[in-house]
C-alpha cells in the first residue's frame, strides 16, 4: 500500500477522447462551427456580390409598382398595383389549383383504387392499366400534353363542345354557369353553418348515449336530413335567392358564366390524373392491409356487407392510408409549381418569374417563395399528424 | 345378382367451366358487376380502336418531311426525322459514338450487379460510384485522350436525362447516408437538429424552386469571379434535393434494423464507424434498395424540370422540335413518343424494384 496516490491516479485517467460524451460534445462543436462558418461565408459572399452589382437588399421593392398584368387573379389586380400584390395574386392562384387538384385527385384516386380491388376482371385490369400508365410518365410531360396538345387545340368558341347549352369547352377554356348570390342568401348560408354545428353536437350526443345505454341512434340519416333539410327550408322560405349566370356565345367568345382559363384547366387535369394514380395505389394497399380475419370475423358476427365496410374495413384502412395520402397531397401542392412551364400565373410563375426578372431581387424573392412552400408543407403535415394521432391505434 | 355398372360421371355444368365459366365468374357474377363490365367494355370500345387506328394502322412511318404525312393518322416521320436530337441533343454528329460508348459501358458495368452468381457486387458498385461520373466527364466533355472538347450546352436529349438522373443519384447517396446517420444520432442533439432542418427544408420545397435557386442565387453565393457551368449548377441543385429524399429512405432502413444489432456491435467493442460500416449499413442498405430505386424513378421523371432553366433534355428537345415551323402541329406525336420512352424506363425500373423486394425479403417472412 505504498504506491504514491498521485501517480496511480494519472495512470488510471483515460484520455478525454475516449469518453463518448466528451467526444460527442467535441464533434458537435466542430460541426456547428463549420456549418456556421460556411453560412457566414455564403452570406458574406452574397452581400459582397450584391453590392458589386448594385442590388439593394431588403424588402422595400415589394411596395413598388409592378406594371405588368396577370392572366388570372382572384383579387382585384392591375398594372398599377405593387409587387407585394403580385405575391398575393400568385399565392392565391397556387392555392386555387392545389385545392382543385386535391379535390379531383382524391375522387379519381379512391374510385380507381377501389376499382383496382374489384373482383370484376375487366374493371380490375382497366384500373391497373390506368395506374401503370399515368404513374410512369413525368408530370411535366402530362401537363404539356394536356395544354399544348389538347387544351389549346380544342375547337374555337363557335364549334365549342357543349353540354346541354350550360357548359362550353373550347380553346378559350372552360365556361360553366356561375352561381349568383342574391340578397337574402346569407340566411341560407347561416342555416348551413347552423346545421353543421348541430350535426357535430348530435353525433357526439348519440355516441355518448350509445356508450352509456347501448341504444343506437340513426345518426347518419338524421344528420343527412338536417344537413340538407334545414338549408333547403331556409332557401325556399327566403324566396330562392340564387340564380345562375349561364355563359352565352357573343361575338368571338363567351360572355357571362365562370371562365376557367385553358392553363388552369390543363394543369388541374394533369395534376388530378397524375396524383390520382398514386392515391389509387395508396388506397389499394391500405384496404389490402386490413387483415382478412377482420372481414371474416365481421361476417361471423352477422354484420351486413355495408356495415362490414363502414365499421370494420374503412376505419382500419384509413389508418394505413392517411400518412401516404398526406404526402401525396403535399406532392400535389409542390407540383403545382410546374404551372410556370405553361404560363399559369401561380406563385412561381408570377412572383419567382416575372417579379424576380423585373426587380432582380433574387435572394428575397426566392426566399419568400421557398418559405411559402415550406409553410404550406408544415401546415399540411401538422394537420395530418393531428388527424393521424386521432385515428391511430391506441395501444395500452 | 346383377352386376353393378357405374354410370359415367356427369359433366360439370357447362356454365362453370371453360371460357364460359371464366366469363361468368369474372365478368358477369351478379347484375351490378354485369353493368360495370358493360360500361367498361364500352369505354374500351371508345378508346382502344381509335388509338390503334391512329398510332399504327393509319400512321405514316417513312419519309423525310411533313409532305409524307397524308393518311390522317400519326405522323411518326416527325419523330424519325428528329430522332438524333432527341437522343443526342446538339452533340456534334462525329461524336455520337462517344455517347453510344457511354451507354454501352454503363450497361456493361451495371449488368454484373443483377447477376445472382456474381460475388463482388459491393466492390463493383463502389467502383461504379467513382468511375461513372469520371466516365461521363471524359466521354461527354472530352478535351483529354485526344477527344475533342464539347461544351455542356451542346449536351441534350435522352443522354442528358440519363446523365442528370444517374449523377444526381450517385452523388446524393453518400450525402444521404451521412444525413440519415446524423438524424439518428440521438446523443448529438446539435448535429441531429442540423440534419433534420436540412432534410425537411429540401423536402418541403418544390424542385423547380431549387432549380431556380441554383441558377439565380448560386452565382451570388460564391466568391466573386467563380462561375459555374449551367449544367453543373443544375446538378448541384438536384443533388442537394435528392440527398434529402435519399436520407429519408435510408433512415427507414436504419430504423428497421433491430436494436439488438446495435447493442451486439457495441458489446463487441466496435467503434462507431466500424459498427456502422460493418454491421448496420450493410443490413440497412440491403433493405432500402427498392426504396432507393423508387426515389431514382422519381428523380428520373423530375429531370424533365430542367427545361425551366433552359437545359434541353429529351422533353426539352421534343418541345424545341415542336416549335420548328416545318413541323408545326405534331405535338401529340412528340409527346406520345416521349411518354413511351419514359414509360419504358420507369415501368421496367419499378418492376425490377418489386422483384428485388421479393428476392430480398429473405429470412424474416411471417
Amino acid at each position: 500500500m505504498a504506491i504514491a496516490p498521485g501517480k496511480n491516479q494519472t495512470a488510471k485517467q483515460p484520455s478525454k477522447l475516449n469518453d463518448p460524451r466528451f467526444r460527442a460534445l467535441l464533434f458537435q462543436i466542430i460541426a456547428s462551427v463549420t456549418v456556421a462558418g460556411f453560412i457566414y461565408w455564403l452570406v458574406n459572399n452574397t452581400l459582397h456580390n450584391m453590392a458589386l452589382r448594385g442590388i439593394s437588399t431588403g424588402f422595400a421593392f415589394l411596395n413598388n409598382q409592378a406594371g405588368f398584368s396577370i392572366l388570372q387573379s382572384l383579387v382585384e389586380y392591375d398594372e398599377t398595383h405593387t409587387y407585394g400584390r403580385t405575391f398575393v395574386v400568385g399565392l392565391l392562384n397556387t392555392l386555387l389549383v392545389s385545392g382543385l387538384g386535391i379535390f379531383f385527385a382524391t375522387i379519381v384516386g379512391f374510385t380507381i383504387g377501389v376499382a383496382r380491388l374489384s373482383h370484376n376482371w375487366l374493371v380490375n385490369r382497366l384500373a391497373m392499366t390506368y395506374i401503370e400508365i399515368f404513374r410512369n410518365i413525368p408530370l411535366l410531360l402530362q401537363i404539356f400534353f394536356w395544354y399544348f396538345a389538347v387544351a389549346i387545340n380544342l375547337p374555337g368558341p363557335r364549334e365549342a363542345i357543349q353540354i346541354s347549352d350550360l357548359a362550353f369547352l373550347s380553346n378559350r377554356g372552360l365556361f360553366i354557369p356561375r352561381p349568383v348570390f342574391e340578397e337574402g342568401f346569407g340566411i341560407t348560408a347561416l342555416a348551413i353553418l347552423f346545421a353543421v354545428i348541430f350535426v357535430i353536437f348530435l353525433a357526439r350526443w348519440a355516441r355518448r348515449r350509445r356508450e352509456m345505454t347501448g341504444q343506437p341512434f340513426h345518426t347518419v340519416y338524421v344528420s343527412l336530413g338536417i344537413l340538407f333539410g334545414l338549408p333547403a327550408i331556409a332557401f325556399i322560405v327566403t324566396g330562392t335567392p340564387l340564380s345562375w349566370d349561364i355563359p352565352e356565345m357573343g361575338g368571338f367568345s363567351f360572355s357571362g358564366g365562370l371562365a376557367v382559363i385553358p392553363e388552369l384547366f390543363a394543369l388541374t387535369l394533369a395534376l388530378s390524373v397524375y396524383t390520382g394514380a398514386f392515391i389509387a395505389e395508396t388506397v389499394r394497399s391500405g384496404i389490402q392491409a386490413v387483415a382478412h380475419g377482420q372481414t371474416e370475423a365481421a361476417r361471423a358476427l352477422g354484420l351486413r356487407h355495408s356495415w362490414t365496410l363502414r365499421l370494420i374495413v374503412i376505419p382500419q384502412a384509413m389508418r394505413v392510408i392517411i400518412p401516404p395520402l398526406t404526402s401525396q397531397y403535399l406532392n400535389l401542392a409542390k407540383n403545382s409549381s410546374l404551372a410556370a412551364a405553361i404560363g399559369y400565373p401561380d406563385l412561381v410563375a408570377v412572383f419567382a418569374g416575372t417579379t424576380l426578372n423585373q426587380t432582380g431581387q433574387a435572394v428575397e424573392v426566392i426566399s419568400i417563395t421557398m418559405a411559402v412552400y415550406l409553410t404550406l408543407s408544415l401546415v399540411i403535415s401538422v394537420f395530418m399528424n393531428w388527424y393521424n394521432a386521432r385515428m391511430a391505434l391506441t395501444e395500452r | 345378382m346383377a352386376d353393378f355398372t357405374p354410370s359415367p360421371d356427369l359433366a360439370p355444368p357447362s356454365l362453370t367451366v371453360g371460357p364460359l365459366g371464366w366469363v361468368r365468374t369474372n365478368l358477369f357474377p351478379d347484375p351490378f358487376n354485369s353493368v360495370l363490365t358493360l360500361i367498361a367494355l364500352y369505354l374500351v370500345y371508345l378508346t382502344l380502336p381509335p388509338a390503334i387506328d391512329w398510332a399504327l394502322l393509319k400512321a405514316d412511318w417513312s419519309g423525310t418531311s411533313r409532305e409524307a404525312c397524308v393518311s390522317g393518322g400519326a405522323c411518326w416521320v416527325f419523330v424519325h426525322a428528329r430522332m438524333n436530337t432527341f437522343l443526342y441533343g446538339f452533340f456534334p454528329e462525329s461524336g455520337y459514338w462517344r455517347v453510344n460508348l457511354l451507354y454501352f459501358v454503363t450497361i456493361a458495368l451495371l449488368i454484373p450487379l443483377f447477376v445472382k452468381q456474381f460475388k463482388y457486387k459491393v466492390i463493383l458498385a463502389a467502383i461504379n460510384l467513382v468511375a461513372f461520373p469520371l466516365l461521363v466527364w471524359i466521354l461527354m466533355s472530352g478535351g483529354v485522350f485526344g477527344l475533342s472538347h464539347v461544351e455542356t450546352s451542346n449536351w441534350g436529349g435522352l443522354s442528358l436525362t440519363l446523365i442528370l438522373a444517374a449523377i444526381g443519384c450517385v452523388a446524393a447517396l453518400p450525402f444521404g447516408v451521412l444525413l440519415a446517420l446524423g438524424r439518428q444520432a440521438t446523443n448529438m442533439p446539435a448535429v441531429k437538429t442540423m440534419c433534420v432542418v436540412f432534410i425537411e427544408f429540401w423536402r418541403g420545397v418544390p424542385l423547380i424552386t431549387v432549380l431556380f435557386m441554383s441558377s439565380v442565387m448560386l452565382p451570388l453565393f460564391l466568391p466573386e469571379g467563380t462561375s459555374f457551368d449551367k449544367l453543373l449548377r443544375a446538378m448541384i441543385g438536384i443533388t442537394l434535393f435528392q440527398s434529402a429524399y435519399m436520407a429519408e429512405v435510408i433512415r427507414g432502413g436504419l430504423q428497421a434494423i433491430p436494436k439488438g444489432q446495435y447493442e451486439a456491435a457495441d458489446a463487441m467493442g466496435l467503434t462507431y464507424w466500424k459498427k456502422t460500416g460493418l454491421v448496420i449499413l450493410p443490413q440497412a442498405l440491403k433493405i432500402v434498395i427498392p426504396g432507393i430505386v423508387n426515389t431514382f424513378i422519381a428523380l428520373f421523371k423530375d429531370t424533365t424540370l430542367v427545361i425551366i432553366i433552359g437545359l434541353l433534355e429529351v422533353l426539352g428537345m421534343v418541345q424545341t422540335a415542336l416549335n420548328d415551323p416545318n413541323w408545326l402541329g405534331y405535338s401529340t406525336e412528340g409527346y406520345v413518343f416521349t411518354a413511351a420512352v419514359f414509360w419504358v424506363f420507369c415501368f421496367s425500373m419499378s418492376r425490377f424494384s418489386q422483384r428485388l423486394e421479393a428476392r430480398l425479403h429473405t429470412g424474416h417472412k411471417r
